[in-house]
């Protein structure tokens, strides 16, 4: 069992209050995963040209400043960083590519959780309220983000094997359920180039949607393809820089209730979640239909 | 008789405390009524209930509500989440708005009614339960079904009735398509009866003969007809 939420906002008048809803929903799933919890979060969006990654090392007195220094050596360009517990967020002018060889050369101890020009990742082990307090995520701002809660059941509790995942610029995903052709889809997708850092399935998700749209599928038709590719059980939710989507499969086991209003649209394994919103009493509910997509972009927003 | 309401707010009360004074009610108490609110999508709410009390939700329920009922009345002013009166044994569960997964299912008997939609496997394995859904019903509804009428006022998903034993089904709308050895069924006078009361009881406008009937082709299952007065 996992809980999953996500929150899109509508107005970009609200930005500033997506930390403090978005905490209280996923807070609430911690009855649903309680040992660890991550969240993807859509801030501020960097200039063409440059990049945002955010890194994690285990290490609390760890030095990003050497991570600064040598990056603005190597590429010959002014970084940025802001360190957020073990998590540091940098912005820089250079390639993906470029940045993933350099930091595996130098500092092999450090993860990149997430890399493009808006998503921050970040993931933790321990109670989701513990989580939500590390990053100070309720002051967080932003257009929408998406959490997980996780009860492992088959891989070890770690920041790695946390959600959410991405394996592509400004993607990520978060799962409840799990995949039976994980496996064979993770060689596949390795042989076209996608780079996956653990063993996990839902991992092998988000690395299927990054090669769709690599591919040039729009999200909605990359899901509709997942609905054909992908064994198993699962409700996803996915961020992309500025849509974000929900999907179940067509026996729809695992839970999902949505919720939309002039303001926001919501989604949560439980209703529970979504009873911190504001003016949820009067917001349109309902529970997502199995193996339809349910999609909302930049051009829904005011 | 007790016409006493006691209002209970989930905001302040824990679930256990609500459940454990409900429980406490004497079996043969009469018509004590409960007005619950604040329930915010809080799970079990009123579950394994077993005296005549008159229990009143005042918006959205979790999982699990009502669940176990025997012969209360149990009213959700809102949807519900997954397994609404699940086991049910006797009494009334009435949904105004939706209910999730796997509503009535395993339900002995009693009536649920549900204004709205059910979403997936509605009635799963029900044992002798009447389930009315003025909406529609998703996919896998009364899978296994063993005993006890699922009446459909809208629309049904797929595989409807798929591996059925003895329960009936009565769709007013489409089916999307029928579950192994389920089939179509004539519509007896017996059956238009059993709607006409039904809808009668539960003071809705529907008309016994907008419906279809469905149920086993007994294929599937070890089934013979001597035993017929058995199920």
């Amino acid at each position: 069992m996992c809980g999953i939420v996500g929150l899109f906002l509508k107005k970009k008048s609200q930005a500033p209050r997506l930390g403090a809803l978005f905490s209280d929903m996923l807070g609430c799933m911690a009855s649903r995963g309680p040992d660890s919890a991550g969240f993807a979060i859509y801030g501020a969006t960097v200039p063409a040209g440059s990049l945002k990654l955010t890194l994690q090392h285990p290490d609390l007195a760890f030095s990003w400043e050497s991570i600064t220094a040598d990056l603005e050596r190597h590429f010959r360009t002014t970084v940025t960083h802001a360190v957020n517990s073990t998590h540091a967020v940098f912005v820089l002018r250079a390639g993906e590519a470029a940045i993933r060889r350099r930091l595996r050369e130098a500092f092999p101890g450090v993860k990149i959780m997430s890399l493009g020009r808006r998503i921050e990742i970040m993931k933790e082990v321990g109670s989701p309220a513990s989580v939500l307090d590390r990053f100070q995520v309720r002051r967080m701002r932003g257009s929408h983000a998406i959490g997980h809660t996780r009860m492992a059941t088959e891989s070890a509790v770690t920041t790695a094997g946390s959600h959410p995942f991405s394996t592509g610029q400004d993607l990520c995903l978060v799962h409840n359920g799990s995949l039976s052709n994980h496996n064979r889809l993770r060689e596949q997708l390795r042989r076209e180039g996608i780079e996956f850092q653990t063993d996990n399935d839902s991992e092998v998700a988000a690395g299927y949607l990054s090669s769709r749209l690599r591919r040039g599928d729009t999200l909605a038709g990359a899901l509709q393809h997942a609905l054909q590719d992908l064994d198993g059980f699962y409700t996803f939710t996915i961020g992309t820089r500025d849509g974000f989507a929900v999907l179940r499969d067509p026996v729809a086991c695992k839970p999902a209730v949505m919720a939309e209003t002039p303001d926001y649209v919501a989604m949560a394994s439980e209703y529970r979640s979504l009873t911190s919103l504001p003016g949820i009493e009067k917001a349109k509910l309902w529970e997502p239909e199995p193996a339809t997509v349910y999609s909302w972009n930049a051009q829904t927003r005011e | 008789m007790n016409k006493k309401t006691s209002l209970v707010d989930l905001s302040r009360t824990s679930i256990r405390e609500l459940n454990q004074a409900l429980h406490r009610l004497p079996a043969g108490s009469g018509s004590t009524r409960w007005r619950i609110r604040e329930p915010r999508g809080a799970h079990a709410i009123a579950c394994g209930l077993n005296s005549p009390v008159r229990v009143e939700i005042e918006g959205h329920a979790g999982y699990y509500c009502a669940g176990m009922n025997q012969r209360a009345t149990v009213v959700i002013h809102g949807n519900t989440g997954v397994g609404v009166a699940e086991n049910m044994m006797s009494g009334l569960v009435h949904v105004k708005g939706n209910a999730s997964q796997s509503a009535g299912a395993t339900g002995h008997g009693g009536l649920l009614i549900i204004d709205g939609d059910a979403s997936a496997r509605c009635g799963i394995s029900m044992k002798g339960i009447d389930i009315l859904v003025q909406g529609s019903v998703g996919h896998a509804s009364a899978f296994m079904a063993q005993a006890g009428n699922l009446v459909v006022g809208g629309d049904a998903g797929e595989a409807l009735g798929d591996s059925i034993y003895e329960a009936r089904i009565f769709v007013r709308g489409k089916v999307k398509d029928l579950g192994s050895d389920c089939v179509e069924k004539e519509m007896r006078p017996e059956h238009r009866e059993f709607l006409a009361k039904l809808f009668a009881r539960a003071k809705v406008r529907f008309r016994p003969g907008d419906f279809r009937r469905y149920g086993s082709a007994r294929q599937l299952y070890n089934f013979h007809v001597d035993h017929a007065a058995k199920y």
